[in-house]
């Protein structure tokens, strides 16, 4: 069946329990493709729209690297699939590109930027770290994730990070706590300073984290990841408040200032499909990777 | 038989259809089609032909039918439309061929576009399809979009011997075609595939999944990939909201979702992966053909649907035979009403819409008499699903992203009206990115005037 697809999966890593990590041949996002930006990937004939964003690119060779967790029907299919197997349906780049990217370089370079990756979070993350260290400038990283074994893509990160801080929740690898834990640390007691956040992960931890930067005065960009059906704008399946304003997250972000989006609609948006099944699911596997008891998903 | 009346054409039982997804009208047979074609009295100056964005020769096709010549009929049509089994289905002829008819004056018009529909269908069913060109001049051309306008340019420009590609955002070529138009009126796998397939068989090339402004940029193809010319039939897709408080809400949806969910998604095949939210109390706002048909698959997916349009019947721009058709179907209408507020649960879900009641005031640009709120009539009416049908506008992403292309106020590309030439040397557009939502038979045409002046303009070029 899906030898007569055109998206060829040319390499597969299993970084966590249920994390993959795919190259796809797909020569025309590679070649526009930023940081920041999404795809759509539809598994066969049958299949959904999934949304997923982009982990890195290789132009030369027309790659698109993408990671997924293995959380629903769509996933878990997707992660039975091999190399040399292809996927029918892979569209984008999709979304603007990072803010950073786009802003003048001689005012990013006056400017302390702290990424901080939550979970799988941290896919997302990586091509803007390694795009700004290419670009010679040093951003620090926070990896934050449940424990040790979900702690993922670090050697990659480290690479291109200034500095890189894990903080696990049972605190088997790095610092004990969550992320908003480690920021606290190194703004409060070690004295650093940021101008730009950057924090990347499940809903409620970049609602957390925005909730403390603007205590703490720190301008902060989050990546949006609402439900998606085109990503090109024509639905506003994935619409958002943001300030007093509708916002599409495919068309005019994925990254929004998270200072002003309302994330609690957001999360109840983001609960929209969950039939009793799949809450049950979720409360079993993605319950584990979340950083708060409050989180929307948790209840009932 | 009584030449004054039409000959009735067959439909799925109101009672039985509401259950399913299968067409609901079902077509004349060979013998049907010939009676009724034999109704047309072969004017002269046919108005009808003045009256069909295309200009279909209408009397020359129904002739072959009398004579039963069904092939001959369809090489007739072939000459000037590319998609007929679409458009005998979903053009709103009685504003358009069947309007004019001489028959339409003392009794019905001729069925034109259920005749245009009966020989496309036959044609499919017995293999017959256009036949490619005998000479390729090996000059490229990119259409962009896959709906009605750039299908209908993408043919006729393969037709002059064009090495035509068309480039489609989606996952399956159609616009409209597939996402918007449900399959009750517009069947997919039987109608518009094979539709397509026949443009393939002209040699048009069809790229699936390429954004344009995204994957790719119309000045990359040009200057990158040896495109001479582009034409940009993308549509309007991007769909309005009303800006009122609640409208976020779970349950709430645009009818662009609903319908592409259920149509190019087939969240009604439970062996599709895509979910749709069905709802109990559905309330679909607006009074378009978009809105009857979220309604009429809201019905089908089992809901209780009302029709909620703040002019009055008179003024439903929906066609006369979509809007009987969704009463015949159950689907209730509350005319002179106007949502206020999304009225939302503790866990954010909808459970009611406040209205307000309309008067209709003076008329305006348009000619029609404008919706005014009558003072403290506001209620509650209780619903759990909203679908917001409320017209579309044109995406940003190809004129934000091509160098000298200008667009109006309202994001429409601006073009010259005989061309489609846009402000961009060897650019041209059609279809509603040019002029907003609008019908497929208009995009049609206008997708046909841009081939003419498309190969016009290379032919220029290359003197």
């Amino acid at each position: 069946m899906s030898k007569d697809y055109t998206y060829v999966i040319t390499r597969k890593e299993k970084l966590a329990e249920s994390i993959y990590l795919m190259d796809i041949k797909a020569p025309r996002v590679a070649a526009h493709c930023y940081p920041g930006q999404f795809v759509i990937l539809k598994i066969d004939e049958k299949g959904e729209r999934i949304p997923l964003t982009i982990c890195d690119y290789d132009r030369d060779n027309g790659i698109v690297t993408i990671v997924f967790q293995a959380l629903g029907h769509s996933t878990k299919l997707m992660a039975e699939y091999e190399v040399g197997e292809a996927f029918r349906d892979f569209t984008g780049p999709l979304g603007k590109k990072s803010e950073l990217i786009d802003m003048p370089r001689e005012e990013l370079s006056k400017k302390k930027v702290l990424f901080v990756a939550g979970g799988v979070g941290a896919a997302p993350v990586y091509p803007q770290v390694k795009w700004m260290k290419e670009n010679g400038y040093e951003p620090d990283c926070i990896i934050g994730a449940r424990s040790k074994d979900f702690v993922i893509l670090e050697d990659q990160i480290r690479q291109y990070a200034n500095n890189l801080y894990i903080t696990t929740d049972d605190g088997s690898y790095g610092m004990k706590g969550n992320v908003n834990d480690a920021i606290r640390h190194l703004v409060q007691e070690k004295g650093k300073h940021y101008d730009i956040v950057v924090a990347i992960g499940p809903m409620i931890m970049m609602k957390f984290v925005s909730l403390l930067t603007k205590e703490l005065n720190i301008k902060t960009i989050v990546s949006m990841n609402p439900i998606m059906v085109d990503g090109t704008g024509m639905c506003g399946a994935c619409r958002l408040t943001v300030g007093n304003e509708i916002k599409f997250a495919c068309v005019d972000g994925p990254e929004f200032d998270g200072h002003l989006v309302n994330f609690d609609e957001a999360m109840k948006r983001l609960s929209m499909y969950k039939t009793k099944e799949g809450k049950k699911i979720l409360r079993e596997k993605e319950g584990e990777t979340h950083h708060h008891k409050d989180c929307q998903i948790h209840k009932e | 038989m009584d030449k004054l009346k039409r000959v009735p054409i067959k439909e799925q039982d109101p009672s039985v259809r509401v259950n399913n997804f299968d067409e609901v009208c079902l077509g004349y047979t060979l013998d049907e089609a010939k009676e009724e074609a034999s109704r047309c009295i072969q004017c002269k100056n046919p108005r009808c032909v003045e009256g069909c964005p295309v200009s279909i020769n209408i009397p020359g096709f129904i002739n072959e039918i009398v004579k039963g010549d069904i092939e001959e009929a369809f090489n007739v049509i072939s000459k000037y439309s590319a998609l007929p089994a679409i458009c005998g289905r979903v053009c709103p002829q009685e504003t358009q061929c069947e309007e004019r008819c001489i028959r339409g004056i003392k009794g019905e018009a001729v069925a034109i576009g259920k005749l245009e529909r009966f020989v496309a269908d036959w044609a499919r069913e017995n293999n017959i399809a256009p036949k490619p060109p005998k000479e390729k001049n090996g000059i490229k051309v990119a259409v962009i979009g896959s709906g009605p306008a750039g299908l209908t340019c993408a043919k006729d420009l393969a037709e002059l011997g064009y090495d035509v590609t068309v480039f489609e955002a989606l996952h399956e070529p159609g616009g409209v075609l597939v996402y918007g138009i449900p399959e009750f009126r517009l069947p997919k796998e039987e109608v518009v595939k094979p539709e397509i397939e026949n443009l393939r068989a002209l040699g048009v090339k069809i790229e699936t999944n390429v954004i344009i402004g995204k994957s790719v940029t119309i000045d990359e193809l040009m200057e990158e990939e040896g495109f001479e010319a582009v034409f940009i039939g993308s549509g309007a897709g991007l769909p309005n909201f009303m800006g009122i408080p609640g409208e976020n809400a779970n349950g709430v949806f645009s009818a662009n979702e609903y319908l592409t969910r259920s149509n190019l998604m087939k969240a009604f095949d439970s062996n599709y992966d895509t979910p749709i939210i069905t709802g109990k109390k559905v309330a679909v706002v607006g009074g378009g053909n978009v809105a009857m048909d979220a309604a009429r698959t809201a019905l089908r997916l089992g809901a209780d649907v009302t029709i909620v349009y703040r002019r009055s019947e008179k003024e439903l721009p929906a066609r006369v035979e979509e809007v009987h058709h969704a009463k015949e179907e159950g689907i209730h209408f509350m005319f002179l009403t106007n949502p206020k507020e999304i009225l939302v649960d503790e866990n954010g879900w909808v459970k009611g819409m406040r209205c307000v009641k309309m008067e209709l005031g003076e008329e305006d640009q348009s000619g029609r008499r404008r919706p005014v709120e009558v003072e403290n009539s506001d209620f509650i009416i209780e619903v759990d699903t909203v679908i917001m049908s409320l017209g579309t506008r044109p995406n940003p992403l190809i004129s934000s992203t091509t160098h000298g292309l200008e667009t109006n106020r309202r994001g429409c590309i601006i073009v010259d009206e005989e061309t489609g030439q846009t402000s961009r040397e060897g650019v041209f557009a059609g279809g509603d990115a040019v002029t907003g939502s609008a019908t497929v038979i208009q995009a049609m045409g206008a997708g046909k005037k841009a081939a003419k002046a498309i190969h016009e303009y290379l032919l220029a070029k290359k003197r």
